[in-house]
């Protein structure tokens, strides 16, 4: 039984489609990101359920309450914005109760609300603070606890940890999961980082230019990306050329080398490119997995893990991979040729013609 | 280690040394500006705080101040006031509303590139040029004047408007007070977020309780020192009011003016203790302006 | 995820510059009935008075018959050798430009050695030059022409002299917005080390501040020169009262004397505020157009 149903939403802006036909059930208690680049549609569908955004089609229903058409401030959907939005006129208490003044409740219930949601947040000691005098992260648990105070069906974070440091992004990423498992309040959360989205969520809604490209767990989204875009987009991926030796049995060459993959639809002959998860590969290593020698290009030591790049072979592209560090290894030098290894099933497919923002790695240190 | 840090202390001694080895240049550099200020500013009103307290026979007195309840000095200072506070409120509402139409108003982008510009022309042009346009405009031969009595055939003259009384001044005194007001609230509404009334709305609130709750109390020291100011800004003038009444409606600065070109105050001192006055008036309204505005800045930051 | 401890965070192409806003998401907007009442109220403010004194200078008096308009009242004010127009504009330009001079000379080095060495001074310097704000013209006109009417400084006695009294007194008014303009300016460059780069290569103080500093704020130089320009055109009350043959009381006197022909003086007073305010916002600087008290 979905909590939060939205059905054929779209959103034109004049000619420019924002968002085509997006249609998402989700639980009561469920916590669903929407995960893209910039520009994908996954904030105006947040601002489409709380109300910001008329769609251009489409229905939006919560708790079997057709919401499509109500005016934001009759919905009763708490939101999180990514500027924090605390009225800077008002202390930290007035803040998080302003959604009961405006809804007349009387001042002792407000005041206790405030003071529980208080103690959620742990800031209780911060109630006549004004929001200049708090940090990033105070002032975003705030918003948190404002958003929550009128007890919303539905919360809405967009990008609530964008503005801050990567530190405080972790810590208070925990803490709104912990809130929001505590309180078993259905979650939309909007994030252009896969990391936030893999970690927190229960289900990932991965959207590229106004489209949904794939819904399912982070596991499933990660492990088995549906479309080239999520699979780019989701972690990192090594790319290599390869044409279709044999579909029938899968196998491959790359440059030369025989590789298999567990299953192969292109015909043979054809150009095809293989993507690999960096985690997936490992040095030499016997057993019946897939082998690929090439010549070390580059080995950088970054601490706990030494990455290192190897090319394989002419123009069948590079494989980055990262192998744990300890004092007893010995690092490869540059122009050494080293025998890779990984499994078939870890060789996904896709069509040598799709357009693949991201083809290399572009590692950042999260 | 040790010798590198050492090092360093050495470089950054020797660094900072050409910036205190020749103080006197930059005292140097000053100077003119503290001589010219002293020449031009603060010896005349030397003068005239000196001279405030003093009496005819050059004798140490306070009843120059005193002196400023006469009903001529008290009446003219009445006068000011009160056409300052009307066209600082009044010229402060409009400007408000001004702003705000293509601010929050969704009125096409260029309106509010065209409202500024005309703001920032509008607000210095004032003195003898702007009396002399609502003469045009307002006068007994006024374009606006001969429009309104062809149309409605009327005579707003007969009806009892003056453009040369108070109320004639207060019209003309806004059209610099508006546009000024334009140019400083125009800031504190940019500043007033999307996601503030997006916030609201989300909490459930009305259009009227975001204006109550968030963005009027959020707006209200802008308003405040803005309104305070332009309170300055008509305090202060005299060119405009002299060509247009040629001192036939007496305010402060008029009345000032007159005590320049002979004693009307049939008292020098009581002149200078006048002159005290309006710099007493216009300081409370600066400072009153500045707290304000340190105040909502902290807020817009 | 046995070896991929770094890999995880990758970002896309496109996601860093994310700030998770929607690309295009202006609906197009006619606005609201409200808006433009007011703003129609507002433009006919404005222009109103601007039509009139346009109608008297072309000569056309009230009244149900209407001349044709004629441009012979500029001719009378602008072409007639005896008009004083000309002269009168010239003087005040000249005056304006002393001004300007002057008030460039002060401010540059003050607001650079505030800046470089002296940051204890920033708070007594601003508070000066914001004097001006707080001391209305008739006021300090009033306490000027005490002070240089008599020995020690017995300016006030020839016209040369009340013409530097006058300069001096604008140079005054002028603080506020080039002060500001300036240290703005300086603000945005890096004095320390554009000075420390010009003494390495050699260069003494007059010309660093010359040659380094000047072309450096040359965009704040000029808007603060604008508006000095546009307030001390038309200003009339230190200049009446001072006795000074500049624009403004000249125009102030024909308004008394003739009809038609300030209309047209008036039109051309405003033309040039226009264009000093003009130049201004080209610049770019508009914030530092608010200006209180000064001509009114």
């Amino acid at each position: 039984m979905s909590f939060l149903t939205l059905t054929g939403v779209q959103k034109h802006f004049g000619a420019f489609t924002a968002v085509e036909d997006f249609t998402l059930e989700a639980e009561k208690g469920e916590f669903v990101s929407f995960l893209g680049p910039s520009g994908c549609g996954k904030t105006t569908t947040l601002r489409m359920i709380a109300g910001f955004e008329l769609p251009s089609a489409g229905r939006i229903v919560i708790n079997d309450v057709d919401i499509t058409h109500r005016s934001p401030n009759q919905r009763n959907v708490g939101m999180v914005f990514q500027s924090y939005a605390l009225f800077p006129n008002m202390t930290v208490a007035e803040n998080i109760g302003f959604g009961l003044k405006v809804r007349k409740r009387p001042k002792e219930q407000v005041q206790k609300r405030v003071g529980e949601l208080l103690e959620l947040i742990h800031l209780p000691d911060r109630a006549g603070r004004y929001p200049y005098q708090l940090s990033g992260g105070q002032q975003q648990r705030v918003a948190l606890a404002r958003a929550l105070a009128f007890e919303p069906q539905v919360l809405l974070l967009d990008e609530p940890l964008s503005a801050l440091d990567a530190k405080i992004r972790v810590s208070l990423r925990n803490e709104i999961r912990a809130i929001q498992r505590q309180l078993g309040i259905t979650t939309v959360y909007v994030t252009h980082d896969q990391e936030e989205a893999l970690s927190l969520s229960d289900r990932v809604v991965v959207m590229n230019e106004g489209r949904i490209e794939q819904i399912g767990t982070p596991f499933e989204i990660y492990n088995f990306p549906t479309t080239a875009f999520v699979a780019s987009f989701v972690g990192t991926l090594n790319v290599l050329a390869a044409s279709v030796v044999d579909a029938a049995s899968g196998r491959l060459s790359v440059d030369g080398q025989e590789i298999r993959a567990a299953s192969v639809s292109a015909p043979n002959g054809s150009k095809v490119s293989v993507a690999l998860r960096p985690e997936i590969v490992t040095i030499g290593g016997e057993g019946d997995g897939n082998r690929l020698s090439g010549k070390i290009e580059d080995v950088t030591f970054l601490g706990s893990i030494v990455r290192i790049r190897v090319k394989v072979g002419e123009g069948a592209g590079r494989l980055s991979f990262d192998t744990f560090n300890n004092p007893s290894l010995i690092l490869p030098k540059i122009g050494d040729t080293l025998a890779l290894t990984f499994p078939p099933e870890a060789c996904l497919l896709l069509d040598a013609a799709a357009e693949i923002p991201a083809l290399s790695i572009d590692a950042d240190e999260a | 280690m040790p010798d590198t840090a050492a090092d360093g202390n050495k470089r950054g001694a020797r660094s900072a040394r050409p910036a205190q080895r020749r103080p006197l240049l930059a005292w140097l550099g000053v100077s003119p500006f503290f001589l010219f200020t002293l020449l031009f500013m603060f010896l005349p009103a030397g003068f005239l705080v000196v001279g405030s307290f003093l009496d005819q026979e050059g004798q140490p007195t306070l009843q120059n101040y005193a002196d400023l309840t006469t009903p001529i000095v008290a009446n003219a200072y009445a006068n000011s006031i009160e056409i300052s506070a009307i066209t600082a409120i009044g010229g402060g509402l409009f400007g408000f509303l001004l702003a705000a139409s293509v601010i929050l108003g969704g009125l096409p982008p260029f309106m509010r590139n065209a409202l500024m510009t005309f703001s920032g022309v509008a607000s210095n042009f004032a003195g003898v040029p702007l009396a002399l346009a609502f003469i045009y405009t307002l006068g007994n031969l006024g374009f606006l004047t001969a429009f309104i009595n062809n149309t409605f055939a009327t005579d707003i003259g007969q009806a009892g408007f003056s453009l040369y009384s108070k109320v004639g001044l207060e019209i003309v005194y806004m059209y610099f007070q508006f546009p000024l007001m334009v140019l400083i609230i125009a800031p504190a509404l940019d500043g007033l977020k999307r996601d503030w009334r997006e916030a609201a709305e989300n909490m459930g609130a009305t259009g009227f309780q975001y204006w109550r709750y968030v963005a009027f109390p959020i707006l209200l020291p802008s308003l405040m020192g803005a309104v305070i100011l332009l309170f300055g800004n008509a305090f202060g003038a005299q060119a405009t009011a002299f060509q247009l009444t040629g001192g036939t409606i007496p305010i402060a600065s008029i009345v000032i003016g007159a005590q320049i070109r002979g004693d009307v105050l049939h008292n020098t001192g009581l002149g200078f203790a006048m002159a005290m006055g309006m710099v007493v008036i216009m300081a409370m309204a600066i400072t009153g302006y500045s707290l304000l505005q340190r105040r909502s800045e902290r807020w817009l930051k | 995820m046995t070896q991929g401890g770094g890999a995880i965070g990758m970002r896309a192409p496109g996601a860093l510059e994310s700030v998770g806003k929607p690309a295009p998401d202006e609906k197009p907007r006619r606005g609201a009935l409200w808006a433009w009442v007011i703003f129609g109220l507002g433009f006919l403010y404005f222009f109103l008075p601007l039509v009139a004194t346009f109608e008297f200078a072309l000569g056309h008096p009230t009244g149900p018959v209407k001349p044709e308009p004629s441009l012979r009242y500029y001719e009378n004010v602008v072409l007639d050798p005896r008009s004083e127009f000309f002269p009168r504009l010239l003087f005040s330009f000249g005056v304006a430009i002393a001004t300007i001079i002057l008030s460039i000379a002060i401010i540059v080095p003050t607001a650079y050695w505030v800046r470089l060495r002296l940051p204890r001074l920033r708070p007594i310097v601003e508070f000066i030059t914001l004097m001006p704000f707080v001391i209305p013209p008739v006021v300090a006109v009033f306490g000027l022409i005490r002070t240089f009417s008599g020995p020690p400084f017995p300016l006030m006695d020839t016209t040369f002299g009340s013409t530097i009294v006058l300069v001096g007194a604008y140079t005054i008014l002028s603080f506020p917005y080039m002060y500001r303009a300036v240290d703005t300016g300086l603000r945005a460059i890096d004095i320390q080390s554009l000075t420390e780069a010009a003494q390495s290569l050699g260069a003494g103080w007059p010309r660093i501040i010359v040659g380094v500093i000047f072309p450096n704020i040359r965009v704040a130089l000029l808007s603060g020169a604008f508006l000095t320009l546009a307030i001390v055109i038309g200003e009339y009350t230190m200049a009446s009262f001072l006795g000074s043959k500049t624009f403004g009381p000249y125009l102030s006197l024909l308004g008394q004397n003739k009809a038609f022909e300030p209309a047209g003086v008036s039109i051309i007073s405003f033309g040039l505020t226009w264009i000093a305010m003009g130049a201004i916002q080209f610049l770019g600087r508009g914030g530092q157009r608010i200006q209180v008290g000064g001509a009114r």
